[in-house]
Order: structure tokens, then C-alpha cells, then sequence
């Protein structure tokens, strides 16, 4: 490590203003703080410092994502292995053809995202910040897999320019980055977006995988098929017909969005992000608290006019995004609320509409993205209304005085 | 009467290099420096000369806007160096002690009975500036009654001196003391302590026990959680050190300005407990007691949470109790340290295994991060048991909106209330200097 450390100091003066590289003096200092923890010292307050930065608080979301991940890209060859009618299932296979299909979505939304991040910092003469470490895996996996790498890098951009940089970077936007884009690739590239068609990858990726669609395939997610069900049961299946037992849905091999289908992963992720403290649990569980009760209540009256409100509140948690939303959605700091008794109304409200929107708007088979969203918008004023709680205390205080 | 409250917001840090109770070691100071700037909302005005003659109690400087206020000498000697700074600023007055470095002036403690009487007796000898006043936690305005006087039985900051050690058998002074206040309030004086400290005893004041971790023995923690600041009102502050000084002068009629401080942190290879003056320089202080390693060290003078770095060549400064010694940390490259799962990261969170060690860190002056906009959220309140929304506040201090300061209590809060908070933030902000500049824009504004 010495002699890294010795090659960053030599070639350091370069990056500096008057340096022939200056232009990427914030890259540089990027990988130094990366590589070396900063030996800058406290110049004013408190003497010593907590371990925690940043760079950690990321890199611990990062690795909560993994499991979904790695799943995510198992499933991707599963679900294609199915698709063409395989008896056999190589798990080497399989994975290595999901790792193919995943892996230039990860490139493309890291170059793009991770570009303009530099830019932009490079230009605000600021360090780069790592909020786009989280956004660049989490839009991948929100996305199905077969969106088209220019959608993906349009959305991308589209995303970071205008609702993170605009508002001056990580810790300021308002609306969380990657749903952002997905909310963009689902308004303006629809017919891409949704159907039975994308969130299966058919072709052969580099030899692996060859083989053509068996007949009766089906790409339609599970929320999918309750969208269009007519009758009055709901029989999900998987995408060559076969019943889904719930035990299928929890671990995940179904279609859908890569890192969102197993709800397993997800509550992997969701213990380390909870064990770490990482992520606030009061959010979290009352994510899921808003989701059950408001299912219980749609599942109380059914009817075949909204056909999802056959589903149990079980399966209205396990399904679609509205669990990798909870935990990994709902809980981010920047635009969640950020009080405490805020996060609890916060994180029902989403459990709640998000059920609402996914039963009672046939429009919309999935409702996780619109209402994490559409309570980012309303998180300020849950907020105001705390603060102004305590607020009127303090008043109060001074007038019993008076 | 007492009154109990149990703090569970809080964190004492597990910091190695507390001080063994045993007597205090004496060091005589080559020289003492009083600095303007532990003596917020003080503008000095010199009343000495360099080569001037003073004895302890002798004015050094005073105040522009309420000359009575005054700052007095420690030590008796000679003014060695009036330092000046940029634009003329008064950085320090220097001391060097003279052979009877303790003779103080003879201040009249008889017939006090009223509080012009008892003004002129703190305001003379000069400790009316070693108490502080809420709002701004500056010294007292002389003009203004305190609604109560607020005064702090311990101290729970890291590695900080035990006061008990320094009071027991002391209830006689400290009575004095208690007895002098009473003249200036109608409300009540009331002490934070410890269960079963050698301050219960004492008569005439309310006693609040505190349990819980540090900032329990924070004043503004003990006020917020027992009768807060509302608008308008005063509160003084101070802890049981100075008042067992106001009791001593009470009672004696001399200022003792001596000191039992406490030397402390990883790198004092002893860490050991000395009598010594308020100012001494810290050369004398740690003459022999620092580890002799080639690491570079960072010297504070108090705790290593609202302590400041004074150097090698530094003194002592207010309030004059801990001088803390660790590494600084510029000279030492740390491969991944955000990675880390090495045991000896100190943190409060539970992806750092060290967490879940019970043994004593040794933490250096890093900041370990890169500063960046507040991200995470909820971590402040995690580590302040005072009814404020740190965070809110801190954005209300940095828009210098100062109805919005008012509406979520700036004026129950002090920089050190905010320590722990800065501790702790991930995003490494500056919150008590945003503190600090927020109570000075407001002191500025509305006067």
C-alpha cells in the first residue's frame, strides 16, 4: 500500500489548478478519498469523529442489493431456460446468461450516472459524491430486463441531470433518483415498459441459452395476468402455464423486474440494511403495516371488477415491487421524511396507496413506484406538520407564561 | 426538593487515558495566558501594560459595553506580552508568575445583603465571567435578572475530571456560594448531580439527579429537561467548580484562581491529575507526561468533544479543568479505512465490529469522511435529550432565519449541546460553529 500511496502523492501535484490534469481534479480526488481515507482533521467543534461517512453508509446499501442481485441474474436464466422449454436447469448456466443480460444494463447506468456525477463536480469545483454508487445498481434492477440500453442510458440522464443535479446534488432532490427513472421509461417508452413481453429474456446471449419459445408462453408477470383476469378467481401461473404455489412467489422465480421477484433476497437485504442501522425501520415497517392493512381491506370486499382485490394482503406484499420498494425505496433518507414520527405516517401512507393504486386503477397492474413517489412529494409536509408540533410546544410554553 | 430525570438519548464515548483519582501532582507554571475569547460576548478593553506588576484579582482587561464586567488576573506576577492579531485583536495576555504567585487583592465579603453588594463582589474579583448566561451562552449581562441559576454538579463529557474529588468537604464555601446567588434571582438555584453526591447536602438549592449517558451533565440539557428558556427569559450557568471559587471568595475574602485539572487521552502516558493556575501554559502542563512517539499529537485544552486544539505551545483555557492528548491522524495513510472491519474503528454503528467490543478506542483527530449535505436523518436526535429538532434548527441557523431560530429554541441551546450530534453526523457538518455563528447573527441582530 506504500507504494501506492507514494505514486498518489507523486503524481497528485498534476490534478491540482495549474496541473496538465486539473480538468479531472475531482476524479482524482474521487479514487484518492476511495483508495486512502482523507487525513484532513477537525478544524473547529468536536475533536474526534465517528467511523461512519458516506462512502460507508453507500457502500452497506450496495451490499444489501447484492443478494437481489445475484438472484435477480439466477432468475433472469431461469425464467429464459423456461421460456424455451428446458428440462434441465445448469445453475452455472443459468446464472452466467442472467450475469450476460444484467451486466452491460450495470455498465450503461453506471457510465452515464457516474459521468455526469463527475462532471458535475468537477464543474461546482466540489468532491464526488457517492449517492449514485446506490442509484446505479437500483435502476438495473428496477427495470425489466429487456429494456433496450439506450432507454436505459436516456432515462438515466434524463433522471440525474434533472432531478438530482438540478437541485444540487446528493442529499438535496427531492424525488428518489432511480424510481425517477423507471417513472421516465414507464411515461415515455410504454409499450417497452409493460405487456408480457420484457420482463423475459428470450434470445441467446454469446451461444448460452440457445433454443426457441415454447408455444403457450406467457411473459406476464403474476400482477400482470390479475390485471386481465376475468372471472371471479385468479389462478396465477408462471410463464409456460404451470400454478405458482406461494412458495414460488417468495422465493422468486417468477417474472418480473430483475432484483424485485424474490422476496427472500429482499428480506436478506432488509436484515442487513436494519441489523446495520443503515435504513430506518420505522419506515420499513410501517411500509409493510400500511400494505397488509390495506390489502385485508380490499381482499374483505372482492370483486371481479378490480380483480386484485382477490389477491390475500400476503400476496399483494410478496408480489410485484411493492416489497423491494419498502425496503429499499421507502427507506432512503434524502426524500423520505425525516422526522420520526413523520417516517411512521410516511411509510403507511406508501403501503397504502400502493395497494389502492395496484386494485382499485386497472391502468396500472403496479403501484409501488407511483406511491413511493408521490409521498417523496408529500414528505415535506409531513414534516412541517411535526416541526410545527414542536413548534406550538415552545409557543405554548411561553404564553402559559405570560 | 430533587427532582429525578433519566436521559436515554445520549452516548458516552469509550475513550482510553482517564485520569487515575489520586492526589494531584503540582505544576508551577513558567507563565499564564488569559484569552479574550473564552469570554463570549465580552469586547475587551486592556487595562494593563506589558512589564505592569499584578496580583491575582487585578484587573486585565474589561468590558467596552459594560465596563464593570471585567476579566482579572489568575496569578500574581508581572504582564509579560499583550498579543495582538490581525486588525488589533486581543489574542492573549501573558503572565509571568513572581515569587508569591498566590497573593490575591483583599475583596469586603462582610456585610453583603443585598445584590448591588453581590454584583460588586463578582464583578470586582472577575468571576462574574466565568458564569455563563442562557440565551447565547455568553457572559451575564450585569443589566438583566436571571429568571434561575443553573449550575452543573459533573461533568460527563470523555475522560472528564471528577468533581467530587474537588468538592467534598467543601460544604461550607459551597453554601456561601448558594447563599450569595439567592440574592440575585427570585427563582431558584438548582444543581444537576450525580445519586449520592457530596452536593445533596448542601442548603437552599432544588437538586435534579441525572441519569443517563453524556450530555447529562451538559447545563442546557439539565435546564431543557427541567424548566426551559422561553423568549425573553435568562438563565445563568455555571458549574460546581466556580461556584466552590464564589463560595472561597464568600467566605475568605481572597480569589483562589488555582485549578485541579485533569491530563487525559491515549497518548499522556500517565494520565494523572494536577494542581496547577487557570492560563498555565501547557508546556509546563505536560512537561514529561506525553508519550515521546514520532506521531504527530494534537493537544486539547478540555474534552475531545468541545476541547480546543491549543498546541504544544497553548495554555490551559476556560473552563480550566482537562487537557486532552490523542493523535492527530495527518500523518497516518489508511488503505479502505471506509471499508474497514478492523475492531479499533470507534463508531455507534453496528457495521463497524467495534461496536460491539466493550473495550477503549483510541481515536485520532480525522474527520474520517468527506464533508457532504446532511443525508442520513434522525441521527442527531439518536444523541440529544432536549426537546429540539436539532435538524430543523441547524437549517433554520444556516438560512439566518431568525423567526424560524426563535420557533424551534435557539435560545435553550449552546454549541456543546450540539457536540455529540457533530460526532456522530456521517456527513461531517460543522455543527458547532454553525451553532456558534447562529447565536452570535442572532446576539447581533435583535440587540
Amino acid at each position: 500500500m506504500k507504494s501506492l500511496r507514494k505514486y498518489l502523492d507523486r503524481i497528485k501535484p498534476d490534478f491540482e489548478p495549474g496541473g496538465k490534469f486539473h480538468a479531472f481534479q475531482s476524479v482524482f480526488d474521487g479514487f484518492e478519498t476511495f483508495l486512502f481515507t482523507p487525513t484532513t482533521t477537525s478544524r473547529s467543534g468536536v475533536n474526534i469523529h465517528d467511523s461512519l461517512d458516506s462512502k460507508r453508509v453507500m457502500i452497506i446499501v450496495v451490499l444489501a442489493l447484492i443478494p437481489c442481485l445475484l438472484f435477480g441474474m439466477y432468475n433472469t436464466g431461469y425464467q429464459h431456460w423456461l421460456a424455451i422449454g428446458a428440462t434441465s436447469f445448469p445453475f452455472w448456466h443459468l446464472l452466467g446468461y442472467g450475469f450476460l443480460a444484467l451486466l452491460p444494463r450495470l455498465i450503461v447506468s453506471y457510465i452515464v450516472g457516474l459521468g455526469i456525477e463527475f462532471v458535475v463536480a468537477q464543474w461546482r469545483k466540489e468532491e464526488i459524491q457517492e449517492g449514485f454508487l446506490v442509484s446505479g445498481i437500483l435502476i438495473p434492477l428496477i427495470c425489466p430486463i429487456d429494456i433496450p440500453l439506450w432507454m436505459l442510458a436516456i432515462a438515466t440522464a434524463f433522471s440525474v441531470v434533472f432531478v438530482k443535479e438540478v437541485f444540487g446534488g446528493t442529499g438535496y432532490n427531492i424525488f428518489n433518483v432511480a424510481l425517477v427513472t423507471r417513472a421516465f421509461l414507464f411515461f415515455a417508452y410504454p409499450s417497452q415498459m409493460s405487456g408480457d413481453k420484457v420482463f423475459v429474456s428470450t434470445g441467446s446471449i454469446c451461444g448460452l441459452g440457445e433454443g426457441a419459445v415454447v408455444d403457450g408462453f406467457s411473459g406476464a408477470t403474476p400482477l400482470g395476468q390479475v390485471a386481465s383476469n376475468v372471472g371471479d378467481t385468479i389462478t396465477l401461473t408462471n410463464i409456460v402455464g404451470d400454478k405458482l404455489s406461494y412458495w414460488d412467489m417468495f422465493l422468486g422465480l417468477i417474472p418480473g423486474s430483475v432484483g424485485e421477484t424474490s422476496t427472500l433476497c429482499i428480506l436478506i437485504g432488509a436484515a442487513i440494511l436494519l441489523i446495520t442501522g443503515i435504513a430506518s425501520w420505522r419506515i420499513m415497517f410501517s411500509v409493510f403495516a400500511g400494505g397488509l392493512i390495506m390489502g385485508a381491506i380490499a381482499h374483505a370486499f372482492p370483486t371481479p371488477d378490480y380483480p386484485a382485490t382477490m389477491l390475500t394482503p400476503l400476496e399483494q406484499v410478496t408480489l410485484g415491487g411493492f416489497a423491494f420498494a419498502a425496503v429499499y425505496m421507502a427507506t432512503d433518507p434524502v426524500t423520505a421524511s425525516r422526522t420520526n414520527p413523520g417516517k411512521y405516517i410516511y411509510g403507511f401512507l406508501i403501503g397504502v396507496i400502493a395497494i389502492i393504486i395496484r386494485t382499485y386503477n386497472n391502468g396500472y397492474p403496479e403501484g409501488a413506484m407511483l406511491a413511493v413517489l408521490l409521498m417523496n412529494s408529500f414528505a415535506p409536509l409531513i414534516d412541517y406538520t411535526v416541526v410545527q408540533s414542536n413548534i406550538r410546544r415552545r409557543m405554548r410554553r411561553l404564553k402559559a407564561k405570560v | 426538593m430533587t427532582k429525578i430525570v433519566n436521559i436515554k438519548k445520549g452516548l458516552d464515548i469509550s475513550i482510553r487515558g482517564n485520569a487515575v483519582e489520586s492526589a494531584p501532582i503540582d505544576v508551577t507554571p513558567a507563565t499564564c495566558a488569559i484569552i479574550p475569547d473564552d469570554f463570549p460576548g465580552i469586547t475587551p478593553k486592556v487595562d494593563v501594560k506589558e512589564g505592569d506588576e499584578v496580583v491575582v484579582g487585578s484587573t486585565l482587561f474589561h468590558d467596552k459595553a459594560y465596563p464593570d464586567v471585567k476579566v482579572t488576573s489568575p496569578v500574581a506576577g508581572k504582564v509579560t506580552a499583550i498579543v495582538r492579531g490581525e486588525r488589533r485583536k486581543l489574542e492573549r495576555i501573558v503572565i509571568t508568575p513572581g515569587t508569591s504567585p498566590s497573593t490575591s487583592l483583599d475583596f469586603e465579603v462582610n456585610n453583603i445583603d443585598d445584590r448591588t453588594r453581590a454584583s460588586r463582589l463578582l464583578l470586582d474579583s472577575g468571576l462574574w465571567a466565568w458564569m455563563r448566561q442562557r440565551p447565547y451562552d455568553i457572559v451575564p449581562n450585569p443589566g438583566v435578572t436571571p429568571r434561575d441559576i443553573f449550575i452543573t454538579g459533573f461533568d460527563s463529557a470523555p475522560l472528564a475530571p471528577d468533581f467530587e474529588m474537588m468538592l467534598d468537604g467543601k460544604q461550607k464555601e459551597l453554601s456561601a456560594a448558594v447563599a450569595l446567588l439567592k440574592k440575585f434571582t427570585d427563582g431558584d438555584i438548582y444543581i444537576g448531580i450525580h445519586e449520592g453526591s457530596c452536593l445533596e447536602a448542601i442548603d437552599g438549592v432544588e437538586t435534579i439527579i441525572m441519569n443517563g449517558p453524556h450530555p447529562a451533565g451538559n447545563v442546557g440539557v439539565q435546564i431543557c429537561n427541567v424548566k426551559p428558556v422561553n423568549k425573553g427569559e435568562t438563565v445563568w450557568t455555571m458549574d460546581a467548580l466556580t461556584l466552590l471559587r464564589i463560595g472561597k471568595l464568600a467566605t475568605s475574602g481572597s480569589l483562589d484562581m488555582t485549578v485541579t485539572a485533569a491530563l487525559t487521552g491515549c497518548e499522556v502516558t500517565e494520565p494523572h491529575y494536577i494542581n496547577t493556575i487557570a492560563g498555565a501554559d501547557m508546556k509546563s502542563v505536560l512537561k514529561g507526561a506525553v508519550n515521546n512517539d514520532d506521531i504527530h499529537h494534537r493537544v486539547i485544552s478540555g474534552n475531545v468533544l468541545t476541547g480546543i486544539p491549543v498546541g504544544e505551545e497553548g495554555y490551559l483555557r476556560f473552563p480550566y479543568r482537562q487537557v486532552t492528548v490523542i493523535a492527530e491522524g495527518d500523518d497516518f495513510a489508511e488503505f479502505m479505512g471506509w471499508a474497514s472491519l478492523s475492531p479499533q474503528k470507534m463508531s455507534v454503528n453496528r457495521s463497524f465490529p467495534g461496536h460491539f467490543f466493550r473495550h477503549k478506542f483510541c481515536p485520532d483527530a480525522r474527520i474520517l469522511g468527506g464533508r457532504r449535505a446532511m443525508i442520513m436523518s434522525g441521527v442527531y436526535e439518536k444523541v440529544m435529550p432536549m426537546d429540539i429538532l436539532p435538524e430543523y434548527l441547524i437549517k433554520a441557523i444556516i438560512a439566518r432565519d431568525i423567526d424560524r431560530m426563535e420557533q424551534l429554541g435557539i435560545y435553550e441551546v449552546a454549541p456543546e449541546d450540539f457536540a455529540l450530534c457533530e460526532y456522530v453526523d456521517p456527513s461531517k457538518l460543522e455543527l458547532q460553529k454553525i451553532v456558534q455563528e447562529g447565536l452570535d447573527y442572532l446576539r447581533k441582530e435583535l440587540s
